[in-house]
């Protein structure tokens, strides 16, 4: 009923215009000016790409070695884990990429690069979410599986890497592949910084070009494509990792 | 190949047995605490190399915990567990004690589903015993033929039945090379018919001379192997006795409606 309604009025807004007319020609792929436009832009990905990966890879780590002593009998590793996921799930990502690229340099007398303050602090933000992820996949695994890694006397290292990681990873696959996701929509924030990724070659091109509507419409479309391919990519993955086994 | 390691452990069990009287696990006034639940009260109890222990007793007696207990899955709370003269606890000695010694078996098999049969029996000698693979496979597949599913090697373990599962189980803890195996229910979750096929497997390992203790309530399997029986309840030691005297005279009354009930059928 409501989408009934709502339909026109969308392909009113898309197809019409609101305030005057469409200027695609900013974007057109048969003008040269259209053309550099839009390669511009798209060079953007580059950076969305490189920034989400190396900070969910670093974030993904780090989020195992927080989960870790979460899972420990004794009270002070819980109590580190605790403490570690609260206080970084509190700071909102776009506070910590300032504090990092501004403030971490006065602190601790250091330079840093915008790319690597961007990576830094998406990998930090993350990986609070990434430890829980790990801890609860890990906490799935029955416990026989570990009394039987005990039985052949593997070492705690040797339990993790050999038996129960990799049978957690499996089932956390999918919460990963959100992760992953919602890395590379929030590695947009780290344009306020001035990386070069997508959103600020957009936010630059706007202010050169004066067509928002239609360059963040690109811009939304970019992030569209690129997340659906990661998508797909990580239900690849599932599917063949799923097949290995299914108990 | 692998005659060399049985030498050893008969080698073992003959010098130790001699005479001596030195019991390869001791166990000495043992309690257990889940919480407020005594899980094991006081328990003392000496095994010797080579001997066959068969543990009974109803649910929640403590059988299971026992020999938890003797791997070290669960920690007791008071008394002294020693294996082969080392006491057991958070120590190094007491973990390669454990490491060289003694085996598991569990009632739900627990095999690692994400590996091959080949590297749910050679995880264990590469990575706690530093083999190389190729000696670990040859000790894989030794341990295979001995619980008679060697054209199994390459599978998963959901292709496996029960009963094959199980045995793979067994030959996973055999590639250690224990001198003691312990067996906690292993045929309580299989299906009838595979029952026969791992207590098979099980009564050879046992006339080959390994150390066994046994939890298990299929009492046939008991007479034929046991050179003593252990009956439990509420975590005490009520009865232990050779299996002739242990089913046709038992002592106490709990034990009697044991074996009642359970023989009943």
């Amino acid at each position: 009923m409501v989408m009934t309604r709502l339909l026109p009025l969308a392909a009113l807004f898309f197809l019409g215009g609101c305030s005057g007319t469409w200027g695609w020609y900013v974007v057109n792929p048969s003008t040269a000016a259209g053309q550099r436009n839009l390669m511009f832009l798209i060079d953007g990905l580059y950076y969305t790409i490189a920034l989400s990966v190396t900070a969910i890879l670093i974030s993904i780590f780090l989020g195992l070695m927080v989960a870790l002593p979460g899972l420990a009998r004794q009270r002070p590793p819980r109590m580190v884990n605790r403490v570690y996921v609260e206080l970084v799930r509190a700071v909102p990502i776009l506070v910590l990429i300032l504090w990092v690229y501004y403030g971490l340099p006065q602190v601790a007398d250091i330079s840093i690069s915008v790319f690597w303050a961007g990576v830094l602090a998406l990998a930090i933000s993350d990986s609070a979410f990434q430890a829980e992820i790990f801890r609860a996949g890990i906490q799935s695994i029955d416990r026989g599986q570990h009394e039987a890694a005990h039985s052949i006397s593997l070492s705690y290292v040797d339990k993790m890497r050999f038996v129960i990681l990799p049978q957690a990873i499996k089932r956390i696959l999918p919460a990963l592949g959100n992760q992953l996701v919602y890395m590379l929509k929030m590695s947009s924030l780290v344009s306020v910084i001035g990386m070069e990724e997508l959103t600020r070659r957009a936010n630059e091109l706007v202010v050169t070009e004066y067509r928002p509507l239609e360059i963040y419409t690109v811009l939304v479309i970019e992030y569209l494509v690129l997340i659906l391919v990661v998508s797909a990519g990580v239900r690849w993955l599932e599917m063949r990792m799923g097949a290995a086994d299914r108990r | 190949m692998r005659d060399s390691t049985h030498a050893r452990s008969t080698q073992a069990a003959a010098g130790r047995a001699g005479g001596s009287g030195t019991d390869f696990i001791s166990l000495r006034h043992v309690s257990k605490f889940f919480g407020d639940f005594r899980a094991l009260d006081d328990v003392s109890l000496d095994i010797g190399l080579g001997q066959k222990i068969v543990i009974c007793g109803p649910s929640g007696s403590g059988k299971s915990t026992l020999i938890r207990c003797i791997n070290r899955l669960e920690t007791h709370d008071s008394g002294e567990i020693a294996i082969d003269g080392v006491r057991l606890d958070d120590s190094t000695a007491a973990r390669a004690v454990l490491r060289n010694n003694v085996g598991m078996v569990f009632q739900q098999f627990n095999l690692f589903p994400h590996l091959s049969i080949l590297e749910n029996l050679t995880l264990g000698p590469v990575r706690a015993r530093g083999m190389d693979q190729v000696a670990a496979r040859e000790l894989a597949e030794y341990y295979l033929e001995r619980v008679k599913i060697p054209e199994q090697i390459e599978k998963y373990p959901h292709q496996l039945s029960g009963g094959q599962q199980q045995r793979v189980a067994i030959a996973r803890a055999l590639c250690m090379e224990p001198q003691i195996m312990l067996f906690d229910e292993p045929t309580s979750a299989l299906d009838p018919e595979m029952i026969a096929e791992v207590l098979e497997v099980i009564e050879e390992l046992a006339g080959s001379g390994m150390t066994m203790i046994c939890v298990t309530h299929e009492m046939g399997f008991a007479g034929h192997v046991a050179d003593r029986m252990v009956f439990m309840d509420h975590g005490k030691i009520v009865e232990t006795a050779p299996p002739q005297d242990f089913f046709s005279k038992p002592k106490s009354d709990r034990c009697k409606t044991f074996l009642q009930q359970i023989l009943r059928h």
